[in-house]
Parts: C-alpha cells; sequence; structure tokens
C-alpha cells in the first residue's frame, strides 16, 4: 500500500516549508528512516525521512517549490502499484497552491536527521489540516502547537487556515475591516484569540508596527523631501523592488508584533565598566590553546548569575499567573543571513565559562548553517542581544515572548569616566534592558542590573 | 438635586400626574386604605379620594380589564399589579385587549393605560414569586414597556407613561425599592425607547436593564480595578421599544458586547439585544457576543440555590474578560 | 287606517308606536339579510376567517339596542355584524370590514370579529369569551367618575357564565354601582357544547343573584318587544341609580357557531333546529303587527325589498373597496410614530 510523504510541521510556527533538495529519486528503493529530502522550515533546515520501506514511486514538489504544511510532496509504495488517485488528490490540492519558482539547482547537501512525522499522513484533501493555531501573543508557549501535523484529522473546510487552498483565516468581524481599512491581510496577522482568531488587538498591533503586506505595498515616495538631492552623486543607485520574505523572516514579522503591542515593556539602561572583565579575560585566554572565550560568553554566564539570584526576572506572564522557571535557559541572538535566531543555552547559571563558551559556539555555527533542532532555540527564558560587534553604542530589543525581559548589549567603548574623583579612559559598555512590565516592575529590573553591573565589575564573584 | 428613594419617586411620579392632570387614577389591590403592598401609593388616598385610588378585589384580570376600559373611554388609569407574577391572571387583558384594540379598531380607540408593580426575584420568595416578566411583555407590539433602574429614571419614565396615549407596562425593580439616587427638581420627564449609557468605557458594552444595572456597575468597577478593561453599561431602561440606535453605537465604538438580564436566557430580552447587535454591527464586533442572565430553572427557595440563579457582577466580569480575549 | 292605542296593546305589541315598531323590525330584517349576504360571500371566497352569524338572534340585538340613548356605549363578542349594524355601522362599512377593505369599520384590521366604531362608541367586536365584560365595567367606571349619566350595554354568550371575568366584572360592578347592563345571549349552546353539559346551573340569570340579586332576570329572546322592555328597564335604572343589571335572553341561532361549523349534527338535531325556526323573531313580530293592522304583507315585501337592495349595494361597495396598502401595516399599532423599527428587524417583505 502506497505511503504519503507530506510537508511535515517541524516548528510550532511553520506554516509551509520550501523543499531544497530531494535526497532521492523516483525509482529508488527507500527503507524505513532513510533520508527523503531537505526542506526550509521558517527557521531552519530540516530533513524528511521515510516512515516505511518502498520505491519511491512519485516526486510531486520540485526543489525550490513552497508548498503548505500537510500537502502530498511524494508517494512511496510497490513497484507498480497505482498511485493515480494519490496523485489526483495532490493535484486537487495543487491547484491552488502557491508554489514560488523553483530555485536554482541546489548543491547536494549532507544529511541530518530527521524529525519525521509518525502516524499516517494527513489526506491531501483540496484543504489541508490547519497549521497548530498560532499561539497567543500573551502566551507564547510553544505547548498548544502541535509538533507534527495532524495526521489524517478530518476538519471541515472552515477550519482551514487560509495557506491553504479554499481555506479562510479566523477572524473577527472588526479585524477584518480594520485590516483591510490598512491594507493589510488578516492571514498576515498573527491571532491571539481562540483557535488562533485574529482580534481586533493584533490588527491594531500590526497597524502600529506596520506590517508590511504583499497586497498593500506602499507606494514610493516619489516627491523627495527639500534640500535633500535626490540622487546624490557617486552613491550606489537605489532600485525599487519588491522582495518576497524567507520563511524565517515571515516568522520573525509574525512573532515580533505579538510581542511589543500586547507586552507592556520598559526599558532600563545603565553604563557598565568592563575594565576588569576584560582583563580576567585576557588572563583566561592567554591560558587557552583552543576555544577562546568570548565577551558574550561571559555576559551570557553573568546574566545566568544574576538570573539565578533573581528569580522574579526569569519569568513569564501566563494570563493570569506568572510562571518563575525551575532553570536559567539564556537565550543567545545570533545574526544568520537574513534574519536571526536565538539558540538557548540550558541551565547557563550551573554551567562554567568554559562550557558555555563551548557550547555557545557550537549552537551559533549550527544556526549559522540554519541546522538548529526545534528544542535548541525554543523556551528560553531570558535573552541576551549583542550589537556590540557592530559598533552600536546601546539600543532597545523586543522581548520574546514568553520571557520577560530581554538585555540588549552595546559595543565596549574606551571614553572617559570618573574613577575615584579622577578622570580616566576606561573601557564602558552600555546595556539596556528590555522589560515585560507585567512581570517585573522598574526597581525590580533595576536591582538585576545592579547585581549584573556588580559581578561584571567585581568578575572575581564569577571565580568565587 | 433632591436625594430620594425609587420608592418616594414614583409615588412623587402618581402625585404629580394625579395633580396635572384629573383623568389619572391608580387602582389595584391595597393601593389605598393600605397605601400599598410596597407604599408606592402611600398618601393618595387621602389627598385624591376613593374614585381616584381604587382598592380593587383580587381579581387582576378583572380590574386590568376593568382599566382598559376606562382607558378606551378616555381615563388615564394606572394599575398596579402587587406583583407582576400575578398579572399572568391578567395577561388577556394586557395582550389580547390593551395592546390589540387600537390596531384592531383601525385606530379609532387608544388605551391610555399604565400596568405596574414589581418584578423580578427578591429574596426566597421562591418559584412562583421570583421571576422576570420583561420578555412576555416586551414581544407584544402594542404595549410599551419600562423597566427603571433608578429614582430619577422611575420618576420621568412613569410621569412619560402616564402621558403617554398607549398601554404601557412598567416593570419595576422589587429590590429597587429602597435605592437612593438624586432626582433632578422640577418637572423631569424621561422618553419612552431611550436608553440611557450610565458608564462610558471604550473595552466592552454591557447591556443591561433594571437591577441589573446596579450589578453591572459593580462589574464595571471590578473590571477597571483588577483588570484595566473600561466597560460602558447601557442601561435599556425601555424594553419596547428597543433603543438599538444607542446600543448599536456603543459596540460600534467598544467591539464587545456582554448583554445582562436577570431572566430566563432563551428568548430574553439578550436575545433581541445580541439579534441588533450582530445584524447592525457584525463588522464592528471583535468577539462572539456574551450573554449573562438567570438560570435556566424556576427559582429555588434555598438561599444558596437562588444566590447561584441569579446574575452577580462575577459572573458579568468573566463574561467581559472572555470576549475581551482576558480568560 | 289610524290604530288606537287598545289594538296595539291587544296584539301584544306594548303600546310602542307603529313606526319605532317598524324601526326594530327594519334593524331585524336588515340583520337577517345580512347575514345571508354574508355566508353567501364566505362561500364564494370573498370573506375570510372567522366568521359568526346572528340569525335566529336577531331580537336581542335589536330588542336592546334600540332601547339605548345615543351617546350609551355598547359591547359586543365575536358575533357582532348585527349589533353593529343597529348600533348604526353603516352595512358598508360592516360588509367593507367583512371583505377585509379599507372602507371597513376597522380599516380591515379586524374583520368579522372585531368591529369597532367610536362615532357609535360601538366599543368592539371582542374576540375572546368573558374577555370584554371587565372593559365594559371600565367603561361604566369612566362614566361614573365623570359624573354622566350614559350606560353602558354588554352582550356575551352563554359560556361566559362559566369563567372568571363574568364574576369578576360582576362583583366589581356591583360593588361599585357601575352603569351597566349585561345581557347574556343564551342560545343554549357554547360552540357545540350544550350549556347542560357544562354549566352547573341551567338558569343563567341565577349566577348574577349573588353580585346584584334582585336585578336579574330572564327573558323571551325571541321577542323583540320583551327584550326591548327589559333593557329599557335596566338602562333607565342604571341612569338614574348607577345600578348594574343582569339579563338573560333565551334565543336560538339557527346556523352553526361560526360559517365553518355544522348548524346541528353531533350536538343538536336537524328537527330541534327547525322546530325553533316556527319561532321566528321577525316572523312574530310581523304576526303581532299585521294582527294590530300596523302592517300590511305589502308594506312587508316592500320593506324586505329595500333592506335587500341595500345589502346588495354594501356587497357592492366592499367590493370596489380598495384593500389596505402597505403604508397601513403598521399605522395604528401606537399612536405616535413607531420606533425601534419592525421593519428593521425583518426586511425581507
Amino acid at each position: 500500500m502506497a505511503t504519503k510523504v507530506v510537508m511535515a510541521q517541524l516548528s510550532p510556527t511553520m506554516e509551509e516549508g520550501k523543499l531544497l533538495e530531494w535526497k532521492v529519486a523516483e525509482g529508488d528503493r527507500v527503507e524505513p528512516s532513510d533520508l527523503l529530502a531537505e526542506i526550509e522550515t521558517d527557521k531552519a533546515n530540516m530533513d524528511i525521512e521515510a516512515l516505511g520501506g518502498g520505491v519511491v514511486l512519485k516526486i510531486l514538489v520540485q526543489a525550490g517549490e513552497t508548498v503548505p504544511v500537510g500537502a502530498l510532496i511524494g508517494i512511496i509504495g510497490e513497484e507498480g502499484e497505482d498511485v493515480s488517485a494519490l496523485m489526483a488528490e495532490a493535484e486537487v490540492a495543487a491547484a491552488g497552491t502557491p508554489a514560488s519558482a523553483p530555485a536554482e539547482e541546489p548543491p547536494a547537501q549532507e544529511v541530518v536527521v530527521p524529525p519525521a512525522p509518525p502516524g499516517p499522513p494527513p489526506e491531501a484533501e483540496p484543504a489541508v489540516p490547519p497549521a497548530a493555531p498560532p499561539a497567543s501573543p500573551l502566551d507564547a508557549s510553544p505547548a498548544p502547537t502541535a509538533p507534527e501535523p495532524p495526521a489524517g484529522a478530518e476538519l471541515p473546510h472552515s477550519y482551514v487556515g487560509e495557506s491553504s487552498v479554499t481555506g479562510r483565516v479566523k477572524a473577527s468581524p472588526v479585524a477584518r475591516r480594520m485590516a483591510d481599512e490598512a491594507g493589510l491581510r488578516v492571514s498576515d496577522i498573527p491571532g491571539s484569540g481562540p483557535g488562533g482568531r485574529v482580534v481586533k488587538r493584533d490588527v491594531e498591533v500590526a497597524i502600529a508596527l506596520g506590517v508590511a503586506s504583499p497586497a498593500a505595498q506602499p507606494a514610493p515616495a516619489a516627491v523627495p523631501a527639500p534640500g535633500i538631492p535626490s540622487v546624490a552623486a557617486g552613491a550606489p543607485r537605489l532600485v525599487d523592488e519588491t522582495l518576497e520574505p524567507s520563511q524565517m523572516r515571515k516568522a520573525i514579522a509574525r512573532r515580533l508584533v505579538t510581542s511589543i503591542g500586547p507586552v507592556p515593556h520598559f526599558f532600563l539602561t545603565t553604563e557598565i565598566d568592563m575594565g576588569r572583565v576584560l582583563e580576567l579575560r585576557g588572563a583566561m585566554n592567554a591560558r587557552l590553546d583552543s576555544g577562546k572565550i568570548g565577551v558574550n560568553d561571559v555576559l551570557v554566564k553573568v546574566a545566568a548569575q544574576a538570573l539565578a539570584r533573581h528569580p522574579e526576572i526569569n519569568a513569564s506572564w501566563q494570563g493570569d499567573t506568572i510562571q518563575r522557571h525551575g532553570s536559567v535557559d539564556v537565550g543567545i541572538a545570533v545574526a544568520i543571513e537574513d534574519g536571526l535566531i536565538t539558540p538557548v543555552l540550558r541551565s547557563a547559571d550551573r554551567k562554567g565559562l568554559l562550557q558555555i563558551s563551548a557550547e555557545a559556539a557550537e549552537l551559533v555555527d549550527r544556526a549559522r548553517e540554519k541546522r538548529l533542532l526545534p528544542e535548541e532555540y525554543q523556551g528560553a527564558t531570558f535573552s541576551v542581544s549583542n550589537l556590540g560587534m557592530f559598533d552600536i553604542d546601546e539600543f532597545t530589543a523586543i522581548i520574546n515572548p514568553p520571557e520577560a525581559a530581554i538585555l540588549a548589549i552595546g559595543s565596549t567603548v574606551e571614553k572617559p569616566a570618573v574613577v575615584d574623583g579622577e578622570i580616566q579612559i576606561r573601557q564602558r559598555m552600555r546595556v539596556t534592558m528590555s522589560c515585560d512590565h507585567r512581570v517585573i516592575d522598574g526597581a525590580t529590573g533595576a536591582r538585576f542590573l545592579q547585581t549584573f553591573t556588580a559581578m561584571l565589575e567585581n568578575p572575581l564573584e564569577l571565580v568565587l | 438635586m433632591a436625594v430620594i428613594t425609587y420608592r418616594e419617586a414614583l409615588n412623587k411620579a402618581l402625585r404629580e400626574e394625579m395633580l396635572r392632570d384629573d383623568r389619572v387614577f391608580v387602582m389595584g389591590e391595597e393601593v389605598g386604605e393600605y397605601d400599598g403592598a410596597y407604599k408606592v401609593t402611600k398618601g393618595l388616598l387621602d389627598e385624591f379620594g376613593e374614585m381616584r385610588v381604587r382598592d380593587t378585589p383580587i381579581a387582576e384580570n378583572g380590574f386590568a380589564g376593568l382599566g382598559v376600559g376606562a382607558a378606551m373611554a378616555g381615563l388615564r388609569p394606572v394599575v398596579e399589579f402587587m406583583t407582576w407574577n400575578f398579572a399572568l391572571l391578567a395577561y388577556d387583558a394586557i395582550v389580547n385587549s390593551a395592546a390589540k384594540i387600537r390596531h384592531m379598531s383601525g385606530g379609532q380607540f387608544t388605551v391610555p393605560i399604565v400596568f405596574r408593580g414589581p418584578g423580578g426575584s427578591a429574596l426566597q420568595l421562591a418559584a412562583q414569586h421570583s421571576q422576570s416578566p420583561d420578555p412576555w411583555y416586551a414581544n407584544i407590539p402594542g404595549l410599551k414597556v419600562c423597566a427603571p433602574a433608578t429614582p430619577a429614571d422611575a420618576l420621568g419614565l412613569l410621569k412619560t407613561a402616564i402621558r403617554d396615549d398607549d398601554p404601557v407596562v412598567f416593570i419595576e425593580g422589587e429590590l429597587l425599592y429602597n435605592v437612593k439616587g438624586e432626582v433632578p427638581e422640577g418637572e423631569h420627564l424621561v422618553p419612552i425607547g431611550a436608553a440611557d449609557v450610565k458608564r462610558t468605557g471604550p473595552d466592552v458594552t454591557i447591556v443591561t436593564h433594571s437591577k441589573m444595572v446596579h450589578v453591572a456597575m459593580q462589574a464595571a468597577e471590578k473590571l477597571a480595578a483588577e483588570h484595566e478593561v473600561e466597560a460602558e453599561v447601557v442601561d435599556l431602561r425601555s424594553l419596547r421599544p428597543l433603543d438599538l440606535d444607542t446600543y448599536v453605537a456603543s459596540v460600534r465604538k467598544t467591539n464587545r458586547a456582554v448583554v445582562l438580564e436577570e431572566g430566563w436566557p432563551v428568548a430574553g430580552i439578550g436575545a433581541q439585544v445580541v439579534d441588533d447587535i450582530q445584524r447592525e454591527a457584525f463588522d464592528d464586533l471583535d468577539a462572539p457576543i456574551a450573554r449573562v442572565s438567570g438560570l435556566d430553572v424556576p427559582m429555588h427557595y434555598a438561599r444558596a440555590l437562588e444566590k447561584l440563579i441569579v446574575p452577580d457582577a462575577d459572573a458579568v466580569v468573566n463574561a467581559v474578560r472572555h470576549v475581551c480575549y482576558l480568560d | 287606517m289610524a290604530k288606537t292605542e287598545d289594538d296595539i296593546m291587544q296584539a301584544n305589541l306594548q303600546g310602542i308606536p307603529r313606526d319605532r315598531l317598524l324601526g326594530m323590525l327594519r334593524w331585524m330584517v336588515l340583520s337577517r339579510r345580512f347575514e345571508e349576504k354574508t355566508a353567501e360571500a364566505y362561500q364564494m371566497g370573498k370573506i375570510g376567517g372567522f366568521c359568526h352569524l346572528y340569525i335566529g338572534q336577531e331580537a336581542v340585538a335589536v330588542g336592546a339596542i334600540t332601547a339605548l340613548r345615543e351617546d350609551d356605549y355598547v359591547f359586543t363578542a365575536y358575533r357582532d355584524h348585527a349589533q353593529a349594524l343597529v348600533r348604526g355601522v353603516s352595512s358598508e362599512a360592516v360588509m367593507a370590514e367583512l371583505y377585509g377593505r379599507i372602507d371597513g369599520a376597522s380599516r380591515g384590521a379586524g374583520g368579522s370579529m372585531h368591529i369597532f366604531d367610536r362615532q357609535s362608541n360601538f366599543m368592539g367586536g371582542h374576540g375572546i369569551v368573558g374577555t370584554h365584560l371587565p372593559l365594559a365595567a371600565g367603561v361604566g367606571y369612566a362614566i361614573k367618575y365623570r359624573g354622566g349619566d350614559q350606560i353602558v350595554l354588554c352582550f356575551f354568550g352563554d359560556s361566559v357564565v362559566n369563567g372568571g371575568p363574568f364574576h369578576e366584572a360582576f362583583n366589581m360592578v356591583a360593588k361599585w354601582e357601575l352603569p351597566v347592563v349585561y345581557v347574556v345571549e343564551n342560545n343554549s349552546y357554547g360552540m357545540g357544547t350544550d350549556i347542560d353539559r357544562v354549566s352547573a346551573v341551567d338558569d343563567l340569570f341565577m349566577r348574577a343573584c349573588a353580585y346584584e340579586g334582585k336585578k336579574a332576570e330572564q327573558v323571551d329572546g325571541m321577542d323583540v318587544l320583551a327584550v326591548h322592555d327589559a333593557v329599557e328597564r335596566a338602562a333607565r335604572r342604571a341612569r338614574e341609580t348607577s345600578r348594574p343589571t343582569f339579563i338573560e335572553a333565551r334565543t336560538y341561532r339557527y346556523l352553526g357557531h361560526s360559517m365553518s361549523d355544522p348548524a346541528h349534527g353531533t350536538y343538536r338535531s336537524r328537527e330541534e333546529v327547525q322546530a325553533e325556526r316556527e319561532n321566528d323573531p321577525i316572523n312574530s313580530l310581523v304576526d303581532r303587527m299585521e294582527e294590530a293592522g300596523l302592517l300590511t304583507e305589502e308594506e312587508y315585501r316592500a320593506m324586505d325589498q329595500k333592506v335587500i337592495a341595500e345589502v346588495e349595494r354594501a356587497a357592492e361597495a366592499a367590493e370596489a373597496s380598495p384593500v389596505p396598502g402597505r403604508d397601513e401595516l403598521y399605522a395604528h399599532v401606537y399612536s405616535d410614530e413607531f420606533r425601534g423599527g419592525l421593519d428593521r428587524r425583518d426586511a425581507w417583505r
């Protein structure tokens, strides 16, 4: 009996996936757990493996195409088996699927362990089973989302997401109207209501943050501002262009707008003298042959230590309760091509600097290759974002819900500072913590920052 | 502004209108010598005499019908039911005569009568004496129906009802008689069919009437204090005609509605309000409209169960949080 | 042809002058011919709904209403065509009402059961058994309230005496001394049930004795003059002393309860109906007037022909009258503009 190969849901927020490369060709024989294909989700590149053995009878989606979660992408069965019925289903499904143009032939890539969907693949009805409901902006815990498509679930068409063929997005009437008036599509706005219903506050957030909608690309300003030459001599020539956001860019857009609107942010900034830490780091690195410790590793370590002393920061707003977390899991924002991802250093408060440094390096490397597993980038309790390497003095970061705070690190620069009544040139670093005011008050946040600062300025505490 | 009770406001309305128009007379069980079972008619017999303050036998269909006939002949009777529970015996007079005579006579006869008395539950009066008759009358074309929540509205609406040329069913709150409130000095009239926004707020509209207005106000204060939700409370005041323009406009602003009533849920006042909102403000809704009503059961005598049946502020808070996606 | 008072007395015409007798006769003939025309039109589908005919009972309405003053009030139940006519509502207005036309007494809103006429104080045409007895008491209350000397005449059927409104109204008019004359038209059958089968008391006037004992009486409802006499005395008493009276008029309806009911069958025999027809109120008065030399066969025939022509004209006028337009739909539900809008709640027609 033929089995279907479908676009698996590999992250809670994944709604569609791009087929990067087939690892098999039609006619190949495969065994269970053999690697079939590599796909790009909104967060990472992942593998799909065979559920059962057989011959690859059909490949229905070509490399470079993007299809919704649950879509049929291939068929495995016995040689000569009639798969016309399954094919027909797939055609119906494909009729409305907005597939992107195939990209150029991707180079062969190595294979990573696949979280393949268990159970029978979903029916490839015209409609695709819904992606798990988007997490509420007030509760972005991944718990309510299924890690795989609801296999075989038979759901009425009315429950199907808009990314599918006949689909509709659940949205309250006023949310639809407001989105219409703002030139937005409700399908571009993450819903925070029951079952992922897009409600008024979601649209307000989207409007406030200027969520771009393909339906409403603003026209380029026709009249340049007075006094500014329209084309600077020698400047690179700019062109109007419309870019299709990557899966990751879409996910970032969805996730972050669920933050700053519903989450009442406030910001605390302080300046820290880094002289002694840098000295200490230099001393340590001098003794290391490889795997040198970065400033960021120190910051993660110090933040984790401070969090352990301030459990009120290591917490989440849960709608009507506040969850304090039993472990300190620090997310490290990593800039990667076309986006960012936040690998998580688990129990960072209980790890030594060397271990943190090694783990962080490994995670960052794999993040840049888009090879993180979902559990490696989900569930942080606090995040650190460092733009110091870009010579940013200070900035504010947007909280990644349900975390209650994020620390934005600027560059460490030499500047005059008053030390013991004298002006000295010191290594100074400005940090800004964004706090969720539902969980953290000004004084609470400030006390945490005091601890953080004290630890950095007296790094021996780390040793003790 | 004088502060008087709801009971005093009704008495004041009766007295002022009896002084103003000698066609106005009151009748009902114990309205005269006894000064009224709830003392609403206190002092009127002494002032106006027996022909204008008539103690009746306990025969609701009889004296309600007599009132209808007197109204057909040009008087302006105010018929008191000791409570609306007893008016079920007069339902024929109210529905099949008072409400329809103008229509089925092709407009030749009008029936300017007021039927008034307390409705809703009181305290441990059990099933036959605790119910909200509101929808039974609001359903009837030909009637006008008022259900004021405050002394000022009780005063202004009763005066308007007495002056109205059509039959008015005037449902007072049995537990409101001692409620105090300011009433304007001088002539005070409240139009029939005009709702009143008792509290403004941008987040949710609570549509309600009579005793439940006070429950809604309590809930609104609680929502503001504990949940950062500012509710708008629309007091219907009249149940027929319903002032749909006011509550539809409010929901257009707030995008969310909770409809609260003391009576039973099925085919209740709230059912009509919900229909009006969904029809006229569908595109303004951010959530399905929630209803809070009395539970769908005859009233229990036992206090604990009675408290469960009548809506309270916590139920309203829960409903509001639900439509605001806060639960 | 001058006849003496004695002739009239001998013919049992109670000394009533000829012109008044002719008037009563004419009202009875009009009632009879009108109802016959109504039956015909109903069978042709020109009249719908419930339609209760009065044939056989004419003496009650005519004898009673002709004893009133113009400013008195009349209430009745749903068998109301004859009462309306005798009270002075035109044949055209009653027939147009039955046809459901705009020129009907109630502008086509009421139909057969709900004829109203403000001008003649004809207070309706009430469709629920017993419902109008308290209403009549209320008009009596209003008369007394204003210190007027009008009276209220209220007809109702025999079934009413077993229901609550009868007792509630009688108690109030007796206790408060209201000028109301109640006339029960006892035709022995409440729809298709012999009153004996459901009433604990056969002589219905006895029901009123608990309230106004001596002023309850029973009369021959097939004799227009007997009814007239009883109501005249009761009206005088009401006018002069503001006291109510209850009159039981024993009468008989020849047809079924309504147009959709049989004249005879399970509840009464054809023979019984035929026998009662021998006691016809119109023939009885005609015989007596002829005997007293107050009416000739030719005069009677000429009167009948004129009445038939009037009824035909009424039917033609009804036919020609416009059907009520949509503007009539809500026109008379309220005295002021209808707010709240039925139309807003149902815009699909």
